[in-house]
């Protein structure tokens, strides 16, 4: 249920780079272990970006999956959860990708 | 319809084909690896790359923005966090589901530690003052930041607080935050630490449902042991479930309502009040 808040705060963001241009595309980067459900931001951006520099903007969402190094053996391995463990049984890693909440680039209309 | 996070037409293709969508959705997916490095050579690949991949002849241009979401909240807790440490002010955000005892357990707190410290609450839930009432009643300043709609406290809004509470010099400020396991794990308020509250009625699970939460949390209170007798709880199941998502989290057995276990707690936060250097590394 956050994820409104988190959708005003991306469409707050980008309005305010795009100074009044039309924005027709924003990406942004989700990481599947972030506690952000990418369909929910989906779902609530028309709404939000409703009357702002965003409407009509396609919204492109990248889920990153989650990845770690784990600090007992150095393995880099996939983690689909946060409690998913090294092959080598430790829980001691470093977590590399998959907690993204980031906006990477917008798309702006150019007067031609 | 995109099959991955579900967007549908309506979501995203007024400016762009539903086709193309699909193929860079997809693209991206594959290509983590690229995404990954992406993020350590900055914004000039993507640009290049999504360019030529989606608008090839009209007049659009794509920006860099590589802005953190919750890049503002986290500004202004870092705020508040600066404002916490010159004062040095232990700040303390209780988190849990609703029912868990966390009002109970300041009350009790507040009684019992009030003669030691000066001790400041701000209370956060959706509608009402009750909670507020009852901690002035136990003895400590107090406000209730209403949220409305919102489900968890942000950082602006303890600044607000703080600006009504005003709390003095090396006293403890206890924030409780709104009931919800899942968000307010995400919005950093400049506290030292989350403690997360679970009490013997809910399930052992709740740590692997809500990883969120018991990872980002220093400190897992399991309230109500009073009641263990009379609920098939397992306290071994729940410490383990607990140290899977987070293996350096501390976890302290008390009962506000019977003080079992509330030296264990109060020994902690006497000890967090007496360093206040040693925590500012915190994850």
């Amino acid at each position: 249920m956050h994820e409104l808040g988190i959708t005003r705060n991306i469409v707050a963001i980008v309005a305010d780079a795009a100074k009044g241009r039309r924005v027709t595309r924003i990406h942004v980067e989700v990481g599947k272990l972030s506690g952000i459900l990418a369909q929910a931001i989906v779902f609530c951006f028309d709404v939000v970006a409703q009357g702002t520099a965003i409407e009509g903007a396609a919204l492109s969402i990248h889920e990153v999956e989650g990845r770690a190094n784990c600090r007992a053996c150095g393995a880099e391995f996939a983690t689909p959860t946060l409690f998913t463990p090294c092959g080598c049984g430790s829980r001691d890693l470093v977590r590399l990708a998959g907690e993204e909440l980031k906006i990477k680039t917008m798309e702006l209309e150019e007067a031609a | 319809m995109c099959a991955t996070c579900g967007c549908s037409d309506g979501a995203v293709s007024r400016v762009v084909g539903e086709q193309t969508h699909d193929h860079e959705h997809s693209h991206d997916h594959g290509g983590h690896t690229h995404d990954h490095e992406h993020s350590h050579d900055h914004g000039g690949h993507t640009h290049d790359h999504e360019h030529s991949h989606d608008h090839e002849q009209s007049a659009r241009k794509t920006i860099s923005l590589e802005q953190g979401v919750l890049a503002k909240n986290d500004a202004l807790a870092a705020k508040n966090r600066a404002w916490f440490a010159g004062r040095e002010i232990l700040a303390l955000n209780l988190v849990s589901s609703p029912g868990s005892g966390k009002t109970t357990l300041l009350e009790r707190t507040i009684r019992d530690l009030k003669g030691e410290f000066g001790i400041a609450v701000i209370e956060g839930d959706q509608e009402t003052s009750n909670d507020a009432d009852r901690i002035r009643a136990a003895g400590a300043p107090a406000v209730q930041v209403n949220t409305g709609t919102g489900c968890h406290l942000e950082a602006e809004m303890v600044a607000r607080g703080l600006g009504v509470l005003k709390p003095v010099a090396r006293s403890v400020l206890l924030i409780e935050n709104v009931g919800n396991l899942v968000c307010p794990a995400m919005f950093d308020l400049g506290e030292r630490a989350k403690i997360v509250v679970l009490s013997v009625t809910e399930g052992e699970d709740k740590p692997l449902k809500y990883p969120h939460m018991f990872r980002a949390a220093q400190v897992m209170l399991l309230n109500k042991i009073d009641l263990l007798p009379h609920v098939d709880f397992n306290v071994a199941a729940v410490i383990e479930n607990a140290r899977l998502v987070n293996p350096g989290i501390e976890i302290i057995q008390l009962s506000a309502r019977s003080g079992a276990g509330l030296d264990k707690w109060y020994g902690w936060i006497r000890r967090q009040a007496a360093s206040p250097a040693a925590l500012a590394v915190e994850s």
